[in-house]
């Protein structure tokens, strides 16, 4: 009696792990009007690891950036603990990843500061930057 | 507010000669030797503030090594947070 109730406890938690695992790996995707600005090259990827408006842009488009880039800098300082560096090196770091992984009419900054247009050559990062 | 001492407050047992407070006409005389003494020491540098704006490159102490310790931690935290980059 007693060991078919351990059995049906244990069965249960491994439905539940299972569960739990197909629930896991449910990245999010972006933002259809986020999508949107970047292709349009309303917004681009910084040195710097945040998003940055290219030109003059409407207020919503701004506030689009700004909204994103504050969540950004929560992401990067939770990151930025537990790799045991500053804030402003893991962004950097990020900064390079999110420069590499622009895609073709995307907009991005250059080293020299400049906002470039991705095209299918690799974009030009800071020296340091790795992979 | 008093702060706690674990003891009264007393003077040192010994007192170094240079911690020895000279007063009176010794004091006086030292201060009169002392002080013109240094005022003629030769070999004076002189520093010149520069006419141009010092500018500094903040991002000159982000070090590449420390980029690529970090490269698997930043690609883990873009992956887990892939909507907002």
């Amino acid at each position: 009696m007693m060991k078919f109730k351990s059995n049906t406890v244990l069965k249960a938690a491994a439905a539940l792990a299972a569960l739990g695992l197909v629930a896991a790996p449910a990245f999010a995707q972006r933002d259809p009007a986020y999508q949107a600005a970047r292709t349009a090259g309303q917004v681009g990827e910084k040195m710097d690891g945040y998003l940055g408006v290219v030109g003059s842009q409407s207020a919503t488009i701004v506030k689009l950036v700004d909204d994103l880039n504050i969540q950004r800098k929560a992401a990067y300082t939770k990151g930025a603990s537990g790799s045991g560096v500053s804030v402003e090196e893991f962004a950097f770091g990020a900064g390079c990843k999110n420069i590499r992984d622009t895609a073709a009419g995307e907009k991005y900054q250059a080293p020299g500061g400049a906002w470039q247009t991705r095209t299918a050559a690799p974009p030009q990062r800071d020296g340091r930057c790795p992979g | 507010m008093n702060a706690l001492k674990l003891t009264s407050r007393v003077a040192p047992a010994h007192k170094a000669p240079m911690e020895t407070r000279l007063r009176g006409f010794a004091g006086a005389i030292r201060m009169l030797v002392a002080v013109p003494a240094l005022a003629v020491l030769p070999g004076c540098i002189t520093v010149n503030a520069p006419d141009k704006p010092i500018v500094i490159e903040l991002n000159i102490n982000i070090k590449q090594e420390v980029l690529y310790k970090i490269q698997q931690d930043v690609e883990n935290t873009i992956q887990e947070n892939s909507g907002i980059f």
